[in-house]
């Protein structure tokens, strides 16, 4: 796991991403859409990363917050009247920010399988909720009738998804800059140090228990964030918000593009999206079949998702170009 | 050399605005996976029949047919897909879906980019008012449960509804419990059961317990609808003398030969079965059969694509290829077809809805398989009771 | 019940072996097709396609166990979940190919349909005939696993396998015949329940989490925490349905989390 050693000014080819993404948005105005929810699904991953690649929580319940997130913005603009932009994703953090602090309190004492238990429990719990209460969530067929002012007044959500993925993108590099504040900061080698040896870190002091639903907190609230995103973006919530899918997905693409370094959650979501849009429309009975063997083969063959394997690669090259170096590397 | 370089590329350019063939894209969103993934497959299969067989109405014009796969009930992918159909490939109409919230999230873009949108199989009623570029050429669950209600009020006095929790489940209990106490019987619970629910047994008991004359179900067109048979029996309901009826998805034709024997005798409230009789059905079940293999069956689903199909290819004969958005929304909304495989069908002109016939049909044993057989016409010309009682309000 | 016998299964292969295994219930589905196809294609008669099922897929699990589930014994409970979700996901794209949509056919032998009268009440004969047969796993495995030597070499194993080893112990063929045992379990399971819980493609994941409760609420490597888990949770499911049907799965959940909080090693749990 490499990363949280590294100096804490932004290296030049961190700035890529969004180099990219803003090429990307001049150059394929047409799929505007699709990029605005990967972009949206790179939030989600991050969130994920802080917790599953940071902290070594295993959770398959991260699509609670993400739906709670969603809802609550859509709920306060199709119920309450709210209809600016910011006031609705403060209204889906804060939200998801309490579930995140009350059920981490709770059940993160526990480990493992009792764990990842809880959290699919609870995530069902919150589908039945929203599935019940139909008056305010629209139940079964979602919850139309969301709404968003332009934003600040100038820019409106238009159907080539332009704004929206400018604003996506703009979350998304506020939500960055805070992420990697804390994965570098002496927080974040606390999180590490959890996730590598707890009991010593017990014996060092730390306030373990503490730190770990803070963190859990903070990814619960980023992403509600995502989720809220969502609901501008589409001006729609549906139940499957909720299910079991996203948070399967997400795990997914984290795991292919690398777990427990910051650009993983970037690569991931962009690989595992456009494939799925461009294999499911030429086989979409068989898409799963590809995600499930690919999925298997990153777990027995490349841990480290695609970044772990471009650094194998990158080491593997380095050695070629400078093996009299690498000879005194191994040679220690 | 430039100028016979241009005058090559002009000529090119002429000729091929002389012979242009206008093409006529139709972005077709329904689920090939996930929750019903097995029904996409009927539906693009109905459409592609359809255009196979009126080609020559088409007058020339081409068309594509650009399917995608919503995956289930995903209303932020079906948005998605529909907002890349109409910016990226600049289709004519949207079509398909099956699950009403991918249809209400799709509804605005239709609206926004004005885009005929032609509902080929989601039932809840109040889609269509969703968006003024809507037209439905499926069912809606009032049309067929509440002239069930009616019909049942008139012959059993206690019933007891058992519906899926989501949108048409609450239309089919709404519209046949209104009907059945309207007309003078008598509804004694009203359950709603999770969508995703495995054992049906506890709720059969509960039924058993409270011994109503008619026991009405609805649930999503397929397993579930086995299910719900098998339990139904094997708790004994039918020797209690309690009648299973339901609107006919609860009997859909490709899934009767997996509910065996003890589906006979169940009767249901439906616009389409591929049993019935009428020549343009015969027709219709013939040429499935043909192109598709001999032990496939169409059902209600692929005929609501069927008939999309049809209202498609007749606006583009009508306008001689002119899509424009507005007047194809002007042609649906008078368009007849005497000769669907259902009988006689037509678009309300109000609500963009779809009119048809509603039959009582019985499950039956024909040939040595399981029909639904179309016992009588409840209803020649059925308007969506929902909308009716809503223009009262 | 039939959750049972499927869960029992992955309390085997989960508690014993220490893996996390989700894609449980592949080899139930894998055990609903066996079964079925037995009695449609080939007109084996009920019981012989039940064992067939048990056997084919337990013979099965032995291919994917050395090919791929053993590399993977000592790794992160991550790899193992990400792994299995893999699996699972290979699985039902493979058994739409196979199968299609449809679910699988199962006709119950005459003398298991109908209702039994017991207690001026009806049950459904099958019911009745699942849970028997169940108690009557139950039986045979606290018996294989207390009392044979067999069940002592595993737990051996498992406490510490490099201790086993060095004691003589074949781990490798154990934990083979082991992962066996479990899938095969799963399979019978699947294809006893498969009249009552339908069999198609998108089985393993439908009820993934429902099994996943049954063990967690059970306990890790008890064979009679599944047992009563299930039947505390089928019984509570149902009185749930008959008297508040508007609330459902709900409490399932509620008291799944309850009981997860208060005992996190499930109700039996081995290790505390």
């Amino acid at each position: 796991m490499s990363g949280y050693t590294a100096a804490t000014r932004i290296r030049w080819t961190e700035w890529l991403p969004w180099i990219a993404a803003l090429a990307f948005f001049f150059l394929m105005p047409e799929y505007l859409s699709l990029g605005a929810r990967i972009l949206i699904f790179i939030l989600f991953a991050l969130s994920l990363d802080l917790i599953l690649g940071y902290a070594g929580i295993v959770t398959l319940g991260h699509s609670a917050f993400f739906g709670l997130g969603a809802y609550t913005a859509g709920i306060v603009s199709a119920k309450l009247g709210v209809q600016d932009n910011f006031l609705q994703l403060i209204a889906a953090a804060g939200a998801a920010a309490a579930l995140g602090a009350a059920t981490g309190a709770i059940i993160l004492r526990t480990r493992a399988l009792t764990l990842l238990m809880l959290t699919l429990a609870i995530t069902a719990i919150l589908l039945e909720i929203a599935n019940k209460w139909s008056s305010v969530t629209g139940g079964a067929d979602g919850l139309s009738g969301v709404t968003v002012a332009p934003i600040l007044g100038l820019f409106k959500f238009d159907i080539f998804n332009r704004t929206a993925f400018l604003y996506g993108l703009g979350v998304l590099f506020v939500a960055w800059w805070v992420v990697r504040r804390i994965i570098y900061s002496p927080f974040g080698a606390v999180l590490t140090g959890i996730r590598e040896n707890r009991a010593r870190m017990h014996a060092v002091g730390a306030p373990v228990y503490g730190r770990m639903v803070l963190i859990y907190a903070i990814s619960a609230t980023i992403a509600g964030i995502a989720g809220a995103l969502l609901t501008q973006v589409n001006q729609f919530v549906g139940l499957n918000v909720l299910g079991l899918e996203p948070s399967g997905d997400i795990l997914v693409m984290l795991i292919l593009g690398g777990v427990g370094r910051l650009y993983g959650a970037f690569v991931g979501p962009v690989i595992y999206l456009i494939a799925q849009d461009w294999l499911a429309k030429q086989y979409p009975e068989y898409w799963y079949f590809g995600v499930g063997a690919l999925l298997i083969a990153v777990v027995l063959f490349a841990p480290g998702g695609i970044l772990g394997l471009a650094d194998q690669v990158r080491d593997k090259c380095l050695r070629l170009f400078k093996p009299r170096s690498s000879a005194k590397a191994s040679a220690r | 050399m430039r100028f016979t370089k241009i005058a090559a590329i002009a000529a090119l350019a002429l000729s091929s605005g002389a012979m242009a063939q206008q093409t006529v894209k139709i972005g077709f969103i329904t689920s090939y996976s996930g929750l019903n993934g097995n029904l996409g497959p009927y539906m693009e299969r109905a459409v592609r029949l359809y255009l196979k067989q009126h080609e020559k109405e088409l007058g020339g014009v081409r068309v594509e047919l650009l399917t995608r796969d919503d995956t289930g009930p995903n209303p932020d992918k079906a948005r998605q897909l529909a907002q890349e159909l109409v910016v990226r490939d600049k289709v004519n109409l949207l079509a398909g879906v099956i699950f009403t919230p991918n249809a209400m999230s799709i509804a605005p873009i239709a609206t926004e980019a004005k885009v005929p949108f032609v509902i080929m199989n989601a039932g809840t009623a109040v889609i269509t008012t969703r968006s003024p570029y809507i037209v439905r050429t499926s069912f809606t669950l009032w049309q067929s449960s509440y002239p069930l209600g009616q019909w049942a009020a008139k012959k059993y006095k206690t019933a007891y509804t058992l519906v899926s929790d989501f949108g048409p489940g609450w239309d089919s209990e709404d519209g046949f419990s209104k009907a059945f106490s309207d007309g003078g019987g008598k509804v004694l619970a009203k359950v709603r059961v999770p969508l995703q629910n495995p054992d049906w047994a506890a709720y059969m008991q509960r039924v058993k317990d409270a011994r109503p004359d008619v026991l009405m179900v609805f649930i999503p067109a397929g397993k579930t609808a086995t299910a719900v048979m098998k339990n139904f029996s094997e708790l004994g309901l039918d020797k209690a003398g309690i009648k299973l009826i339901g609107p006919g998805d609860i009997t859909t034709d490709e899934e009767l030969p997996n509910m065996g024997d003890v589906a006979l005798g169940v009767l249901t409230v439906h616009h389409y079965s591929a049993a019935a009789t009428r020549p343009a059905n015969k027709a219709f079940v013939e040429a499935w059969k043909k192109e598709y293999g001999q032990n496939e069956t169409p059902n209600f689903v692929a005929v609501g694509a069927y008939d999309g199909a049809a209202i498609i290819v007749d606006a583009i004969h009508a306008l001689k290829g002119n899509m424009d958005p507005d007047k194809l929304m002007a042609f649906f909304k008078t368009w007849k077809n005497p000769n669907s495989p259902r009988g006689p069908i037509s678009i309300d002109p109000e609500t963009r809805d779809i009119i048809q016939p509603e039959y009582l049909r019985e499950v039956k044993r024909v040939n040595g398989q399981l029909a639904n057989v179309e016992l009588e016409t409840l209803s020649a010309a059925e308007k969506d009771p929902w909308k009716e009682f809503q223009k009262k309000k | 019940m039939i959750l049972y016998v499927i869960s029992v299964g992955l309390s085997v292969t989960m508690g014993l072996m220490g893996f996390i295994n989700l894609a449980h219930g592949v080899f139930a589905m894998a055990g609903g097709f066996v079964l079925s196809g037995a009695m449609a294609r080939f007109g084996v008669p009920f019981p012989l396609a039940v064992a067939a099922a048990f056997v084919l897929v337990a013979l099965g699990s032995i291919v994917f166990e050395r090919l791929l589930y053993s590399r993977l014994y000592g790794k992160p409970e991550l790899a193992q979940v990400l792994f299995s979700i893999g699996l699972i996901l290979v699985s039902m794209a493979a058994a739409r190919l196979l199968f299609g949509d449809q679910a699988a056919r199962i006709l119950l032998p005459e003398y298991l349909r109908g209702q039994v009268h017991f207690l001026e009440r009806d049950f459904p004969t099958y019911r009745v005939f699942i849970i028997g047969f169940s108690f009557l796993i139950i039986l045979g495995l606290w018996f294989g696993v207390e009392r044979t030597r067999w069940g002592a070499m595993v737990r051996a194993a498992v406490d510490n396998r490099a201790m086993a080893q060095s004691v003589g112990i074949n781990t490798r063929r154990l934990f083979m015949l082991t992962f066996a045992l479990g899938s095969g379990l799963a399979g019978l399971g699947g294809a006893l329940g498969a009249d009552i819980l339908p069999v198609q493609w998108a089985y393993p994941f439908e009820h993934l989490v429902y099994f996943l409760i049954v063990v967690a609420v059970g306990g890790l490597g008890s064979l009679r925490g599944p047992f009563i888990a299930a039947l505390l949770i089928g019984v509570a499911d149902t009185a749930c349905k008959y008297w508040t049907p508007e609330f459902g799965a709900f409490l399932v959940y509620a008291a799944t989390i309850a009981v997860l909080l208060w005992r996190p090693m499930g109700l039996f749990g081995v290790r505390a």
